[in-house]
């Protein structure tokens, strides 16, 4: 009995088997005949409109580029825009020996013979059917090229766009420039997108906002001959043919994004005025929302002479100065902030519980450690006498800041100069910053190699508190805590401050970041730091009172100059004597107006001496030309 | 019953002992001409598509001469003897896969391929064979259909290595594999309901596998769906190939004529696009030829399954005909935009190996299910 069933039901499971294999045979045959028709819909039905496309005539898809979107300063002062020029293009699948076009280009001094190894690169890495941009042509040019346009095949000109910078040096720095793309960036970016773009953000505000200033890439087919050129016109085909895989349209680019950034365009030439001649940094802030208002690294170097094409021996000029136009101080250079710290040492330390204002400390001109023969050279030889917090600063009294780094030590000089940003990259919204230095015990066993090198000696405590030795600050660092200083709290430094839809037209605002570094420090503490800041440049003894003699606001301010060669003890700082490249770098920081800051400033002179001198200086003519302005305004 | 058995245990001993019974020379004409017609056509296309490239030429030459050795041996081993080393050969595939998740070598993304020194190879394309082998050894002593229980262990052997081949990622090759085991697991008598029930469950997964699926895979599938929107980018290789499908016309421009082709408007033409280039070159006759074969392929694999003697020859020759048959529909519907553009090679044509070799061994199981079928009638 049992059996039978088990052979009954074999038989089932065989005859279940074969009916679905039945079905299944059908549904191969049902699924081939659709490809059968699919197959037959394009290659016999829609034959002649694909054999238009590919036999003889080819469609082209030519990308079409987006416009850049403009840059304005916080006034609506455009800084970037777009002009019309000439561009010499290559179409890689069309040209039948490249070097001996681009020879023949060279002739016609259409193309520098030293471009040549870059340009083939350039054409064989690009897709054949996608459009290489060989160089930018002067109207001059294009008509010379236009005039042999028969003699090359698969080289044309088009008409587009340049970047251009009406401001021109004064906005290098921070506005940044176009290059090419880099085979970095390739990675980074959607090809497609840059499918008819040749340019990209290398630095600046032009790099970090790449993407909304960018746009979308649109695009055209075309309907081509052997040689490349056009012949027929989306316009006239594309109705046709609307379920044809092949149709020609076209769909036009999306502009990018405007951009209106912080700067003040009038002070940023103020600042530049400034620092005429001189080699150094000024970044100016509002410490109120972290805008940077004016961002000056000197010398300076024309961006437009970038976006038109730089010559390898033009890029080489200006890479081999000595004075390095190119380098960003603002945001990467390291000085030594000398005195600047020292106001935010005394307002740490008496935060810290660990510094009464009012207790007169004696200086004498020189400081020793406890049992140390070695003598701590205060900036006055003969001293300051008996002094107090607030004179200590408007003096710039060293020794009184040489106990109070060894009374708090290294740990409490190492955070209260991080709580203001020092010793990391304030965040800034373009590339390009360094974090600087805060030495500390770790710092050290970090940062050397060798066992002895890495011990923490006391001495190097002593100058930590007059902000030499090991520290560094770049300008924008000292700008940024000033600004803190000034408002009583941290603003990450930015430059973009709103984004415009170029279609819509719509705006949108960026809110200010601030960061929670600082802690809670008492209201008396705040006031009496920023008063003996104001007393730099109001009391008949400090350091600044020239600079700022007579200005109709108050100011707060902070001297320091920073050692670029240290002396032995016998020594004499003869600044006649020097080699200019060894003189002492001059800073200066400051906010005004005293009571209400509505800017802070940072000024660093290389080699320029005491920070009493040029950089206060350059500081009075900038807050002069803001707060002026404020004024009309 | 217990006749059943002894035979079966007596197949199975003799199996053990030798592989190879000193039966004659196993092998089925139809098959074999027109798979190796096939891969002959494969060749001349190859020929024209590689721009006449011989060294390339030679390395196919050799895959294609391992695929027939493959083929023949494949061809002699009694089926009786595959069933047992069946589950060892699918867990060492899928060990294959685990090891290519580990340590496998990396291109275009995907972490696919294993690289030997020797060999170099692509485990998922085992899977396809693999899977359908696994199905068919677990339902060979079960009753059909399947009951919940035995359906469960079969998701089970079907889902483990699709996933594996998920995370390298091949979306491609992962819905084949799963569509291998899924079309045995229906010739073993899956009620249409579960069918219906599962499809539903799909649709509503679909969310959910869009968004752990790459950026590059979900452009495919927006692609597919308008490849105009992206000429530049994704939607470029369908558009071409269209193209040049649909300027082969009727006839064909003619062995190495194809301007589409040659002038590089059409990428991929080697492998997964090379059936654009029979279309352009040979026009749809050309194609209907080709398809035409491959269709006697599948045939003769169906008929071969109708004829089989135990479930298991059953259910693993419907198997690997219809994925056989998967294979082609999937390469030929996205070159002609059907479907969308998953990385699957057209059957022993495209230019590669593992995937030719699995699909010859494949078809050596067929023959052997075939030419084995009186054995067991004693």
């Amino acid at each position: 009995m049992r059996r039978q069933i088990q052979i009954r039901d074999r038989w089932k499971e065989q005859r279940l088997v074969t009916s679905r294999l039945l079905f299944t045979s059908v549904l191969v045959l049902a699924m081939s005949s659709v490809l059968v028709w699919r197959l037959f819909q394009i290659q016999v039905s829609h034959h002649e409109v694909f054999a238009e496309l590919a036999q003889g005539n080819r469609v082209r898809i030519e990308p079409l580029a987006p416009t850049r979107g403009l840059i304005f300063d916080r006034n609506g002062q455009l800084l970037a825009e777009n002009l019309p020029a000439w561009e010499l293009v290559a179409i890689p699948e069309e040209i039948t020996d490249l070097p001996a076009s681009l020879q023949a280009l060279e002739a016609l001094e259409l193309l520098d013979p030293a471009e040549r190894g870059n340009l083939v690169d350039a054409v064989n890495s690009h897709r054949r059917f996608e459009r290489v941009v060989l160089a930018n042509l002067t109207e001059a040019q294009a008509a010379r090229f236009s005039a042999r346009r028969h003699r090359f095949s698969g080289i044309d000109i088009r008409e587009g766009l340049i970047r251009h910078y009406p401001y021109g040096d004064l906005t290098g720095h921070s506005i940044g420039y176009m290059g090419s793309i880099s085979a970095a960036d390739m990675q980074r970016i959607d090809r497609a997108n840059y499918a008819a773009t040749a340019l990209i953000g290398i630095s600046g505000v032009e790099r970090s906002y790449q993407d909304e200033l960018h746009g979308t890439v649109g695009f055209r087919q075309q309907l081509v001959n052997a040689q490349g050129r056009v012949l027929v016109d989306p316009a006239s085909i594309g109705a046709s043919s609307d379920s044809m895989p092949g149709n020609l349209d076209t769909r036009w680019p999306t502009p990018g994004d405007n951009l209106v950034v912080s700067l003040d365009i009038q002070l940023q030439l103020a600042a530049q005025r400034a620092m005429e001649g001189l080699r150094g940094a000024v970044v100016a802030i509002e410490p109120a929302t972290g805008d940077v208002l004016a961002l000056v690294s000197t010398p300076a170097f024309d961006p437009n002479r970038f976006a038109s094409g730089l010559s390898h021996s033009g890029y080489r000029e200006i890479e081999t100065d000595p004075d390095k136009p190119l380098f960003n101080r603002a945001l990467a250079g390291r000085y030594p902030p000398g005195s600047t710290v020292k106001p935010f040492l005394g307002l740490a330390a008496m935060n810290l519980n660990a510094l009464n204002p009012d207790d007169p400390t004696f200086c004498g001109g020189h400081y020793s450690l406890p049992g140390q023969t070695h003598q701590y050279r205060d900036w006055r030889r003969e001293g300051h006498g008996l002094v107090d917090l607030h004179r200590a600063v408007v003096e710039s009294c060293d020794v009184y800041f040489y106990r109070l780094a060894v009374d708090i030590g290294i740990d409490a000089i190492d955070s209260s100069l991080r709580i203001f940003g020092f010793g990391d990259r304030t965040g800034i919204d373009i590339g390009g910053e360094i974090r600087g230095v805060v030495p500390s015990r770790t710092w050290k066993r970090n940062n050397f190699s060798r066992r002895e090198d890495q011990t923490w000696f006391p001495g190097e405590t002593v100058i930590s508190g007059i902000g030499q030795g090991y520290t560094t600050a770049t300008p924008l660092q000292l700008a940024h805590a000033t600004a803190a200083l000034a408002s009583g709290a941290r603003f990450r430094p930015r430059m973009a401050v709103a984004l415009q839809t170029a279609d819509s037209g719509d705006v949108v605002t960026i809110d200010p970041v601030r960061l929670d570094s600082l802690p809670e420090i008492d209201p008396r503490h705040w006031q009496r730091i920023r008063e003996a800041m104001i007393g730099v440049t109001e009391d008949p003894s400090g350091t600044a009172l020239l600079a700022m003699l007579q200005t109709p606001y108050r100011v707060a301010g902070k001297t320091g100059t920073a050692q670029v060669i240290s002396l032995a003890q016998d020594e004499e700082y003869d600044e006649e004597a020097l080699d200019e490249r060894l003189r002492d770098h001059g800073l200066f920081i400051a906010f005004a107006p005293a009571d209400n800051p509505t800017i802070a400033v940072a000024v660093v002179v290389e080699n320029g001496g005491s920070g009493s001198g040029l950089p206060a200086q350059a500081a009075r003519r900038i807050l002069d030309a803001w707060l002026a302005a404020e004024d009309y305004g | 019953m217990a006749r059943r058995i002894s035979i079966e245990a007596g197949a199975a001993q003799a199996a053990i002992r030798n592989p190879f019974p000193g039966r004659s020379f196993t092998m089925d004409l139809t098959l074999a001409f027109s798979s190796i017609a096939v891969c002959a056509l494969g060749l001349v296309i190859l020929y024209s598509a590689v721009d006449q490239n011989m060294p390339l030429l030679l390395r196919q030459g050799i895959r294609l001469s391992v695929a027939l050795l493959a083929f023949v041996v494949a061809a002699q081993v009694a089926p009786a003897t595959l069933r047992l080393w069946t589950p060892w050969i699918f867990l060492a595939s899928v060990g294959l896969l685990l090891w290519v998740l580990v340590d496998g070598a990396v291109g275009n993304g995907a972490q696919r391929w294993l690289d030997w020194g020797v060999i170099r190879f692509q485990p998922s394309e085992i899977l396809k064979l693999a899977v359908p082998l696994m199905v068919a050894w677990y339902m060979h002593d079960r009753a059909l259909p399947p009951n919940l229980l035995n359906l469960t262990v079969l998701a089970c052997i079907v889902a483990v290595p699709t996933m594996l081949i998920l995370r390298q990622p091949d979306l491609g090759t992962a819905a084949l594999v799963f569509a291998a085991g899924g079309l045995t697991v229906l010739l073993a008598g899956l009620s249409l309901r579960v069918i219906a029930a599962l499809s539903v469950i799909a649709l509503g997964m679909a969310p959910v596998l869009w968004t752990t699926m790459l950026d590059y895979q979900r452009a495919r599938v927006l692609t597919f769906l308008n490849p105009e929107s992206d000429p530049l980018g994704a939607g470029y290789n369908i558009i071409q190939s269209k193209i040049a499908l649909g300027s082969g016309g009727l006839f064909g421009r003619g062995w190495l004529n194809g301007t589409q082709s040659h002038l590089e408007f059409l990428p991929e033409r080697s492998t997964d696009f090379i059936f654009a280039v029979m279309g352009e070159e040979f026009g749809l006759l050309g194609l209907l030829f080709l398809l035409g074969l491959y269709l006697v392929v599948v045939g003769r694999g169906l008929y071969i399954a109708a004829q089989a003697q135990d479930n298991f020859g059953r259910l693993l020759a419907g198997g690997i005909s219809l994925t056989f048959f998967l294979h082609v529909f999937v390469n030929a519907g996205m070159v002609c935009g059907l479907l969308p553009v998953v990385g699957v090679p057209l059957p022993l044509i495209s230019l590669g190996g593992t995937s030719m070799v699995t699909l010859m061994a494949g078809l050596g199981i067929l023959t052997a299910i075939h030419g084995n079928r009186r054995l067991l009638v004693t």
